[in-house]
Formats: structure tokens, C-alpha cells, sequence
């Protein structure tokens, strides 16, 4: 230990300005080299087809003439078009109220699951996660099932009672559907990541409160809560940024809920719909890049609102 | 995690708050009832799904074996196929980005470089691009090149994971000391032998998280495959099932056999990824809860 510290202090007698001029110039390449991979890769498949998307948005093909350059015709085209515009209201108020129900419910159960310390209590944090190992298109699929009139058991719940079931994948039903298995599906996930933090809390922060006659409800509210504001800011931003771009389930969910769930019911799927099954590259292009502004927005939008921009970028 | 708890179990005294308790019971079973639903029905015969039994209870015949020998026969064994598919994409995209989140996230916390504070700006900014809007261009780039319709179409863009190298750059800056680096370079070690032997031990848990968290992105990934592909053996099992479940949709008579199928291999497919979450807890919550959330 001694001899470490002996030659790095010799080290610093050494170092004059010319030779830190050449460290300076190693670590530049040093630096490069860790970060090189992962930026060609960032070049490759994030910069390149954000550009390319770009320039193909701003151009029109027509079955006469060819393609021409329309500037930003598409975009006018996109906040015109009643399809797309009844898909972002979809998911602007899928996320509004899914996104504060199912983080209000991980924080629920994280502070529980932070209070309550039996073995119960820790079987039940792997079962509440559990959703989370399941792809989202499985999750789909099972809740498909569960909801449907051939082999759901709501038919048979409700029969008990003399009552007809809900319909989830009709029309009047299929938001809370959806809601559903999306809060199923990540509830846990969220809980777990909040649960972590919670847990790197210094407990002796509680002692003190407690000695200043802190009730429990008072330590979870004023002192867990705040303490925990990075991470629930991070997931709020990351399920923002998720939901808005729902496709998954809905797209699953539509060969069950025959009718209700059109090829335009959220813009990624109409991005989709455009792209792959009308070969309209142009127009589902900007219609990616109209619902990536959204994204933008709303994800600003939300972090001055919250004003802790700092906390995570 | 068992350790972790009881060592602050021993620091505050068990808490067990009963009716809190009950609560938590409720919720396991609403987590739990999609679970228990598949477990039952993919026991069943095609009769007994379609008989109008109870839909949450089991029926006379259980049959699992004879299920699972028509899921994995049906269509010359596709479903394996998908399923090998799966673990391919989750294993390539699972390592080599985290490879590549691992490099780049020690390289901006350690490295004192030209256009580091942008580059790293950039990279923050690249976790708001919603993934899907890269498919599209992404397809027709690769379209071009020949290379869509192949393993490489659903492999390559999974290597890409900025939040990796966010979370891996947090983790590095915080859990390596630079004077143990600089005691390493002292001492003779190169840059590249100080990375693999003095700082990757000490990131192991942030490594597992990554690694984790991007294998569970690729076996995930629905979109992406969805647009890359069309050819069905080289789906993996999501684009599988959800091609299925099409089938079996769209003609409700002739596909009662399928559904059988589709219930059972949701059942099989969640299987690994249940397995593999549970064993290396201890491993992926540690990064989790160190590293992501300062």
C-alpha cells in the first residue's frame, strides 16, 4: 500500500506540462476506443434511419409522375388526417390516466413491500413481478383469452349473479381492457425498480424522524416519497415514453376484438398499416416522426413541469 | 436478495402489519390468475376448452403429454424452431449489447475526451427516440442491403441500447475509484488489462442488470421481427404465437385446434425467461438498485 502511494506521488513529482500534453492525447484515443463500438452502432442504426426517415417524410410518390419532393406536405397531411389524430388523442389519454394508475400502484405496494418484512411479503414482491418475464404479446394473448366470451370465466362470474359480463374487447369496454393488461403487465416492474430504491434509503433517517414523533404514514409521505423522486421522475418518463408509442397489445388484441381495434387505432400501428401492408414508406415515415415530436413534447413537457430536469439528465 | 434482506431485517425489527398483509395476499391473486388460467387450459382438449366447463378449474382428462406432443409436432415442429429462434435473438442482441453498453459506459465515465459531454448528450437525448419510429427506415435500409428477412435483420438493431451505457455510466463513475485505475496503470497494467481485470469486477452487478435487461429486450421484441420478417421459421416465438392466434381468429370453426396450441405455448414460452429472472435475482438487483436510480 505504502509503495502505491510512494509511486504515485513520484509519478506526480514527474508529470511536467509537456508530458500531461501527451496523456491528454492517449486518453482522447483511450476514450474513443471504449465509446467507438457502441458509437458506430449508434451511427448505424439510430442516427442513419432517423435521417433517412427524415428525408423519406419529405417526399410523395404518385402513381403519376413518380416521387417528388413535397416538403412537409406529409406532416400536413398526417395532423389533417382524421385516422392518426383519433390515435394520438387514443394514447395522450391512454397514458394519462394508465400511467398514473400503474405507478401509483407500484408505489403503493413498494412501500409496502418496504414496511412489511415477513416472508409472505417477499414471496409476494417475486409474484407481483412476475408479468414483467412475460413478452408483452404472451400477456396479450392470456388477458385475450380471459376476456373472451368462449373461454373467459367472466361469462361464469357474472352468471353466478345473473348479470351478463363485460365485454372488454367491445367498443364501449376495450380502453379498460387495455388498461388492464398494461397495469398488469408493468406494475411490477415499476414496483421493483421503486422497491430498490426505497431500500437504498440510510434507515436511520426513519430513527430520526421517529424521535421528532413521525408517525408512519408521515415517514412514507415526507421522507420516503421525496427521497425516491429520481426514481419515480425516471419511470414516469420511461412508461411515458413507452405508451405513447403503444402498439403491441392493441395489435394482438385486434384478431380477438374483431371490429373494434382498427388498423389505425394507435399511430404506431397506423405507421405500421402504412409502411408494411400499403408499401406507403413515405407517409407511414412521417407519420413515425410526427408521433416521435409528440414523444418529444410530452417528455419536455413533463420534465419542467416536474422542474428536475438535473435529477436524471 | 436474501441476504440483502435479512441483513436489514436485522437492523429493524420484522414488521408484519396484518391487514396490509391481506392486501398484498389480493393482489397476488389478481398477478397470479392469467398464470393459473393458462396452467389449467393447456391441460385440456380441444372439448374441453370449447364444453363450457369451468373455465378457471381443471376437467376429467388432464392431458399435458399429448398437448405437448402436438405443439411440438404440429407443422414440422415450428414451434421449437421459434422457440431456438427466440433464444438465438435474446442471446446474439443480449451479449453484444451489452458488450457494447459495458465499453461505452466505462469509456465516458473514465476517459476524459474531445466531444465527451455531447457525445454523452446525445446519447441521453437517443432514450426518448421511440424505438418503433426506427423500424421503418431501418427496413428499407436493410431492404436494400439484402439483409431483411435474415437473423442479422432482427440482431443488429438490438444491439443498440442507450440506457445501458446511461445505466452502466452511472454504475461505473460511482463504484470504480479512479485512484485504483491509476494504482493499476502505475503498477504497469495497460488500459485494456485495467478495464477487464480492476474495473469489470467491480461493475459485475450493472453487467448482469445490462445483460438481463437487453436479452429480455430482444426475446421481448414484437415489433421489430414483425416488419423484418417473412419467413416463418425464422420467427421467434412472440411473431409465432400472434401469427397463430391470427390464424385461429380468423376462422373460428376450423382452428379450434390451434387454440389449444397457442395456449399451451404461451405457457411454454414464458417458462425461460421465468426461470432465468428468478435464479439471478441476487445478481440484477443490485445493479438496479445501485446504479440506475441516482
Amino acid at each position: 500500500m505504502t509503495l502505491l502511494t510512494e509511486k504515485r506521488a513520484r509519478r506526480r513529482q514527474h508529470e511536467t506540462p509537456k508530458i500531461r500534453g501527451k496523456v491528454h492525447l492517449r486518453e482522447h484515443l483511450m476514450g474513443w476506443l471504449f465509446v467507438g463500438p457502441f458509437a458506430v452502432v449508434f451511427l448505424a442504426f439510430l442516427i442513419a434511419p432517423l435521417a433517412y426517415a427524415l428525408y423519406l417524410s419529405l417526399f410523395q410518390k404518385k402513381l403519376i409522375g413518380g416521387t417528388s419532393f413535397v416538403l412537409f406536405d406529409n406532416y400536413v397531411k398526417a395532423f389533417t388526417d382524421p385516422s392518426f389524430l383519433s390515435g394520438a388523442w387514443f394514447v395522450l389519454r391512454f397514458s394519462l390516466v394508465s400511467i398514473p394508475l400503474q405507478i401509483g400502484i407500484a408505489l403503493v405496494l413498494a412501500l409496502i413491500l418496504d414496511a412489511v418484512t415477513t416472508l409472505f411479503a417477499r414471496f409476494s414482491r417475486l409474484m407481483i413481478f412476475l408479468p414483467y418475464a412475460i413478452p408483452t404479446v404472451i400477456g396479450a394473448v392470456m388477458w385475450g383469452f380471459l376476456y373472451s366470451k368462449g373461454f373467459g370465466p367472466l361469462t361464469d362470474i357474472f352468471g353466478l349473479f345473473g348479470a351478463t359480463a363485460p365485454d372488454f374487447l367491445g367498443s364501449d369496454l376495450i380502453f379498460y381492457g387495455l388498461l388492464n393488461v398494461v397495469t398488469w403487465q408493468w406494475a411490477g416492474y415499476y414496483m421493483i425498480i421503486l422497491y430498490a430504491a426505497l431500500q437504498g434509503v440510510d434507515p436511520t433517517l426513519y430513527e430520526a424522524a421517529r424521535m421528532d414523533g413521525a408517525g408512519r404514514w408521515q415517514i412514507a409521505t415526507r421522507i420516503k416519497i421525496p427521497l425516491i423522486a429520481p426514481a419515480l421522475i425516471l419511470i414516469l418518463v420511461f412508461s411515458l415514453i413507452g405508451t405513447l408509442q403503444f402498439f403491441n397489445e392493441p395489435q394482438i388484441l385486434r384478431y380477438l376484438a374483431a371490429g373494434t381495434i382498427g388498423t389505425d387505432f394507435t399511430p404506431n400501428m397506423y405507421a405500421y398499416q402504412q409502411a408494411f401492408s400499403l408499401a406507403n414508406f413515405n407517409y407511414g415515415s412521417a407519420i413515425s416522426f410526427a408521433l416521435g415530436g409528440i414523444v418529444f413534447i410530452c417528455v419536455y413537457a413533463f420534465l419542467f413541469f416536474t422542474r428536475k430536469r438535473r435529477s436524471f439528465l | 436478495m436474501a441476504d440483502q434482506t435479512s441483513v436489514r431485517a436485522g437492523a429493524r425489527r420484522p414488521q408484519h402489519y396484518l391487514p396490509l398483509q391481506i392486501l398484498l395476499g389480493f393482489l397476488v391473486i389478481y398477478f397470479l390468475v392469467p398464470f393459473w388460467w393458462v396452467i389449467v387450459n393447456s391441460s385440456k382438449d380441444a372439448p374441453g376448452l370449447f364444453g363450457g366447463g369451468n373455465t378457471l378449474w381443471f376437467t376429467d382428462r388432464i392431458d399435458y403429454l399429448g398437448n405437448l406432443r402436438q405443439l411440438f409436432t404440429y407443422d414440422g415442429g415450428i414451434y421449437l424452431r421459434w422457440i431456438l429462434n427466440s433464444t438465438l435473438y435474446a442471446i446474439a442482441g443480449g451479449i453484444g449489447a451489452t458488450v457494447l453498453a459495458v465499453m461505452a459506459g466505462y469509456g465516458f465515465a473514465k476517459y476524459r475526451f474531445a466531444a465527451r459531454r455531447f457525445s454523452f448528450a446525445v446519447v441521453l437525448g437517443a432514450l426518448m427516440v421511440p424505438a418503433t419510429a426506427l423500424v421503418i427506415p431501418t427496413f428499407i435500409m436493410f431492404s436494400r442491403l439484402g439483409l431483411t428477412n435474415t437473423v442479422w435483420a432482427v440482431i443488429l438493431p438490438s444491439l443498440l441500447n442507450p440506457f445501458g451505457v446511461y445505466l452502466m455510466h452511472v454504475y461505473a463513475r460511482d463504484a470504480v475509484p479512479d485512484e485504483l485505475l491509476d494504482a493499476a496503470r502505475v503498477d504497469g497494467a495497460g488500459e485494456v488489462r485495467t478495464f477487464l481485470q480492476i474495473a469489470l469486477p467491480l461493475m459485475r452487478p450493472a453487467v448482469v442488470t445490462v445483460l438481463l435487461l437487453s436479452a429480455v429486450a430482444s426475446w421481448n421484441n414484437y415489433f421489430l421481427p414483425l416488419a423484418m420478417l417473412s419467413d416463418n421459421r425464422l420467427f421467434p416465438v412472440t411473431v409465432g404465437l400472434g401469427l397463430w392466434q391470427g390464424i385461429a381468429s380468423a376462422n373460428n370453426s376450423g382452428g379450434t385446434s390451434l387454440w389449444s396450441l397457442i395456449i399451451l405455448g404461451s405457457l411454454v414460452s414464458v417458462i425461460p425467461l421465468v426461470i432465468a429472472f428468478f435464479s439471478l435475482q441476487r445478481h440484477w438487483r443490485g445493479g438496479l438498485s445501485v446504479g440506475g436510480l441516482r
